[in-house]
């Protein structure tokens, strides 16, 4: 750490430097660009992951956090800008570095109104183009009546404003067009049978083939973020099952770690390991529907109800311990909320033995067929560095070879005592992306087997304060959610409900890509590349 | 005439929990009184209608899962013919609004039950199609989908379980089976209920559409 | 068996539907002028095929749904009625009062008139399907040319219906079909051209009295098991199922051509499709099956005779069913191909094979390579 605090400063002199817990560089936001740059073009460094970036309202201030991760080294620091002009903020963008801090900074527009000189397009995200005020902000006035519900069609623009600094120092605002005046625009969603959920893909077509997408998110945005800020930690985990619903045992486990990193509580061994398997059966679940869902979107419907079933079991394993069939709300801070069914150990091992069966039966209804392999295979290729630059973690990425699972990058729980292979291809297209979830089911199957007959004896929950208050500080807190890397940010003033929470979901990325890897190919192709980047809609819209 | 208790095939009539609407609904029927040919076609039609109830896909969250879940093999909601879920809102009778709606999705979703051709129902599909659910206090969630369009039948649940989702569907099929098609109490007429309810709808609801705004209301 | 031995077990059935047929028609003419004779039969086959074809496409409606029901472990319709017979039915009388909604901007004749060109083509070809042993509507001596054209006009009408819509997902959904069509009818013509070869007739009732002795499968052995691959593939790429179910991908374009249409203008199309999948098992069983022929084992007297004795009907539907499950045994196993892809299988290997199976045969033929 201390080598890349002199390089950094040697280099910016004006940079400050923080480390408790994690490593933290303030800038300016005049050199903000240039350290990045440095962070990830240094050979040494290769900063060239971008986590996420987290908008920050400090009352007096505006500013972002941008977290970022070296492939090489797997080290995540943080970056800080800050801005005090609350009218008008601007700060510089680094769209230019990554691909998908294009969407991000959107985002961050979005919720605080931070304007970001130099992305190309700075449109809101998930609000609608005549929202008023920026939800996020602290002195954000969400009385309904100004931004009430209405039944009549949002206004479109085909539009979209870029700030760009000239040699002077000025800065200017541009019109640009997304579409060309000719463009034959289709509009795919948001209510379509496709995009799983209520996800908008305005789309250009010449033809069958595809010229350009713009992906339009927000309609099932629900202010999760900000629902967080009124409510107490406890009260904030029953969220985290229904954003990304298949990997609620995942995110509430994030969640729950995040919290217990900033309050000083361990859980006990027997929860952890509960909570390894819960993760490990839901990871088996979602994959499932995963490969199902899949399959329908390339008109084989049979193959979903073979892949239910599978899913059914794993249901009602959860059900017996949890009481639900989706929204567990079973991790608990310190612990889990109760313990194992007497049946548990039965059960999981009786799924143990049908999953190598199904998995064959799956090959060959379908990953052999000579139709499948004609549509997915070299269809909607991502190389490795666009992976990296698009974020696009989880089974997707590790498709274009990027090794990213979390819980080999950075272990938490006991993962690092289990023996599990990271599954990696090396070809990126929708085919690997496919075989990677299938072969997860065998890894996570693998995980299961090591911990079922060792489940230890003891507490299941761990003393928790029962006013649960953080120190002031932010934490953050990265797990493997199904699809991906599940990253969640608190900042805390030392109350009991959190300051702010960021939580960032693999979903989001895998949708903005999309319109990078359909370029020229056909419609058809587009529901596949969809189906294979498996994005949850709830999941990205938070 | 006479109207027998309504049930569906193999469920007996005291398992329904709200009997008292039905009977109410069935009240009205037998007040409003009809003649016997028209009768018997009605309950042709009824028939033929109960039976038959094409869901829209439809699922923004959650609940779209269990509705998934619920056409798959253990829940098999084909047994009732209700699997035939048309993706074009124009040929399908009901709409399970499985999910959240947002501010952002409302124009769209009333558009989708404008969409829709008569006679057509809506079922409000778990907490956040009801009231917002856990996320009422949310800047951006629509309190309720009963505002926006009228609904037939609520299905309470945080998803609401497969089971849950069969019983709401037979309600409904019970429901679309004391209407009365010819004359009484028809669609068009319970579209005037709802715009007294609530004035402030009917003005968007005839008014000029945009441009690619796609129905003539008849 | 020899031939004159099959005319007389069947002639021992009372199956010769000709004979009835050709006694009613007698009767009437001599109780009436031939012209009234003539409109009341026209009349009377009218409403027999509407009820035939009415119930045809609810049989197949509820065929598909259980057969696909049983492929996916699941139980399929079983509450309206023992088995879910009656479901189809209950499905008939909802879509036949469901409203039929009126768009603005678009087209509305040919909106109005699609559904109806795609329903009347598929009925036109009723006419010339040999439906029992003399039981055809009309026979003549381009039958099977007749029934090639007839079911070409039914691409008019989605082309129509997509295009009229003014709604960019039926647009593209009719183009897809035009291009699909177009190409595939070439495959289905050429293998029926094939086997008209061998049969040297393009006379429906011919067809079938040539497969006395053999069925043309058997017959024509090699070309003839090539042509009818290539014949299954075309059929069902030409009824618009999965895997060629691109026109309608519901996971891509909603709908497809018919995303707009509502109440029983889309029962039309719906129905059209089954009775297309129909007809196309139907073509099947009359070109390499046999049509109305009983299944024959040469030697086996005793069998041979039972199976006269099941109605020529019968035997056709039972062909016609059997062919068409495997037809849906494909859309419910195959995932759907890329326009690209549809349209390479199509002009890069079947039209080449369906060629050269062409020249194949006719050297058959000459060589006298066959039974």
């Amino acid at each position: 750490m201390s080598n890349l605090q002199e390089k950094i400063a040697k280099l910016f002199p004006e940079a400050s430097f923080e480390d408790a817990g994690e490593f933290r560089i303030t800038v300016p936001d005049a050199r903000l660009h240039d350290l990045v740059k440095t962070l990830r073009d240094d050979s040494e460094l290769r900063f060239d992951y971008l986590v996420t970036i987290v908008g920050m309202d400090w009352k007096t201030s505006l500013g972002c956090i941008y977290y970022l991760m070296s492939t090489r080294s797997k080290q995540v620091i943080a970056v800080k800008v800050s801005t005090d002009d609350r009218d008008k903020p601007m700060l510089h963008s680094i769209a230019d570095l990554y691909h998908i801090a294009q969407f991000y900074e959107r985002e961050v527009y979005d919720f605080y109104g931070i304007i970001f000189i130099g992305n190309p397009d700075m449109r809101r995200l998930f609000l609608n183009i005549d929202w008023k005020g920026y939800p996020l902000r602290k002195d954000y006035d969400d009385n309904p009546s100004l931004n009430p519900v209405s039944i009549e069609n949002e206004r479109q623009s085909d539009f979209t404003d870029q700030w760009v600094e000239t040699a002077s120092g000025e800065v200017r605002k541009n019109e640009r067009r997304i579409f060309a005046p000719e463009d034959f625009v289709v509009n795919i969603g948001p209510q379509h049978p496709a995009t799983h959920g209520v996800l908008r893909f305005r789309t250009a077509i010449d033809g069958e083939t595809i010229k350009r997408i713009d992906v339009y998110m927000g309609y099932i945005h629900r202010g999760i973020e900000k629902l967080c800020e009124d409510l107490n930690y406890p009260q904030t985990l029953h969220f985290m099952d229904r954003m990304d619903y298949f990997s609620a045992h995942n995110y509430h486990h994030g969640l729950c770690l995040c919290i217990e990193k900033a309050a000083g509580i361990e859980a006990p061994r027997r929860a952890q390991v509960i909570r390894v398997l819960m993760d490990e059966l839901s990871r088996i679940a979602s994959h499932c529907l995963f490969l199902g869902t899949f399959c329908m979107d390339l008109g084989a419907t049979t193959m979903l109800f073979y892949t239910l079933r599978v899913r059914e079991q794993i249901l009602d394993i959860m059900e017996r311990t949890c009481g639900a069939r989706m929204t567990f709300n079973y991790d608990t801070i310190g612990g889990v909320m109760q313990d194992l069914d007497e049946n548990f150990v039965a059960d999981v091992k009786a799924l143990l033995d049908v999953i190598p069966a199904n998995i064959k039966e799956y090959n060959k209804l379908f990953t052999g067929n000579v139709i499948t392999r004609n549509r997915m295979e070299g269809v909607g290729v991502l190389t490795n560095e666009d992976a990296v630059s698009y974020a696009i973690t989880g089974p997707s990425g590790r498709a274009s070879g990027w090794a990213c699972d979390v819980r080999k990058t950075h272990p938490y729980a006991i993962y690092n005592e289990l023996e599990f292979d990271e599954v990696i291809r090396h070809e990126g297209d929708s085919m690997a992306r496919f075989k990677n979830r299938i072969d997860e089911i065998t890894q996570s199957a693998r995980i299961i087997a090591q911990l079922i007959d060792n489940i230890p004896e003891g507490e299941i929950q761990a003393k928790v304060p029962k006013v649960l208050k953080l120190p002031v500080g932010h934490w953050f807190q990265l797990v493997e959610g199904c699809r991906g890397l599940f990253g969640v940010y608190i900042e805390s003033d030392g109350s009991t409900k959190p300051y702010r929470m960021k939580l960032v979901t693999p979903s989001m990325p895998a949708a903005c890509v999309v319109d990078h890897i359909t370029r020229g190919q056909k419609i058809a192709d587009l529901i596949t590349i969809g189906g294979s980047m498996d994005y949850i809609v709830p999941d990205m819209d938070r | 005439m006479e109207v027998k208790k309504i049930t569906t095939k193999s469920m007996p009539y005291e398992d329904w929990k709200d009997n008292e609407y039905i009977e109410h609904l069935v009240e009205e029927l037998r007040a409003s009184g009809t003649n016997v040919l028209v009768g018997s076609l009605d309950k042709l039609i009824n028939w033929g209608r109960s039976n038959s109830l094409w869901p829209l896909t439809f699922a923004t969250s959650c609940c779209g899962i269990e509705f998934v879940s619920l056409g798959a093999a253990r829940f098999d909601m084909a047994r009732f013919g209700w699997e035939v879920a048309r993706s074009s809102p124009r040929q399908a009778d009901f709409m399970m609004v499985a999910g959240t709606i947002v501010n952002r999705m409302v124009p769209v979703f009333r558009r989708l039950y404008d969409q829709l051709a008569e006679p057509k129902y809506v079922i409000a599909c778990g907490s956040c199609a009801i009231s917002g659910g856990p996320f009422r206090k949310s800047y951006h969630v629509a309190k309720g989908i009963e505002d926006i369009v009228p609904v037939d039948v609520f299905c309470p649940g945080c998803p609401p379980r497969p089971e849950a989702m069969i019983y709401s569907i037979m309600q409904l099929s019970r429901k679309v089976k004391v209407e009365k098609f010819f004359g009484g109490v028809n669609r068009q007429e319970k579209r005037q209920d709802f715009f007294r309810e609530h004035p402030e709808q009917e003005a968007l609801y005839n008014p000029v559409l945009p441009d690619d705004a796609d129905r003539t209301n008849k | 068996m020899g031939s004159e031995q099959l005319i007389q077990s069947s002639s021992l059935t009372v199956d010769d539907f000709g004979s009835w047929t050709a006694a009613f028609d007698s009767m009437l003419n001599s109780w009436m002028p031939s012209w009234c004779a003539t409109l009341l039969e026209c009349v009377l086959v009218g409403v027999g095929l509407l009820l035939v074809y009415a119930l045809l496409a609810l049989f197949y409606i509820l065929y598909e749904r259980k057969v696909c029901a049983y492929f996916q472990c699941r139980l399929g319709p079983n509450r309206v009625g023992p088995w879910g017979l009656f479901q189809a039915f209950a499905d008939m009388f909802k879509m036949l009062i469901k409203e039929i909604i009126e768009l603005k901007h678009i087209d509305k004749f040919l909106f109005a008139l699609a559904p109806y060109l795609v329903i009347i083509a598929s009925m036109l070809c009723f006419a010339v399907l040999p439906w029992g042993n003399g039981l055809q509507i009309i026979n003549f001596n381009i039958g099977i040319f007749f029934l090639l054209a007839c079911s070409s006009i039914g691409v008019l009408g989605i082309l129509l219906a997509g295009w009229s819509s003014n709604n960019k997902f039926t647009l593209v959904g009719a183009l897809r079909s035009g291009s699909q069509m177009v190409s595939y009818e070439l495959s289905v013509g050429l293998s029926i051209l094939t086997m008209c070869c061998f049969a040297g007739t393009l006379d429906v009732a011919e067809i079938v009295n040539a497969q006395r002795d053999h069925w043309f499968i058997v017959s024509a052995h090699v070309p003839a098991i090539i042509a009818f691959l290539i014949y299954l593939v075309a059929g069902t790429a030409e009824t618009n199922r999965g895997p060629f179910d691109l026109p309608e991908a519901e996971s891509e374009l909603t709908a497809g051509y018919h995303t707009e249409y509502s109440g029983i203008h889309f029962g039309f199309f719906y129905l059209a499709e089954y009775l297309n999948l129909f007809i196309v098992s139907g073509v099947a069983a009359l070109m390499f099956f046999g049509g109305w022929l009983p299944f024959n084992i040469e030697g086996w007297d005793g069998f041979n005779h039972i199976m006269g004795y099941i109605p020529s009907v019968l035997w056709f539907l039972i062909k016609a069913f059997i062919i068409s499950f495997v037809i849906i045994w494909f859309k419910w196993t195959f995932p759907r191909l890329r326009i690209d892809q549809l349209l390479k299988l199509e002009w890069k290997y079947l039209l080449p094979i369906n060629l050269f199976n062409l020249v194949l045969m006719t050297v058959i033929i000459l060589t006298g390579f066959h039974f």
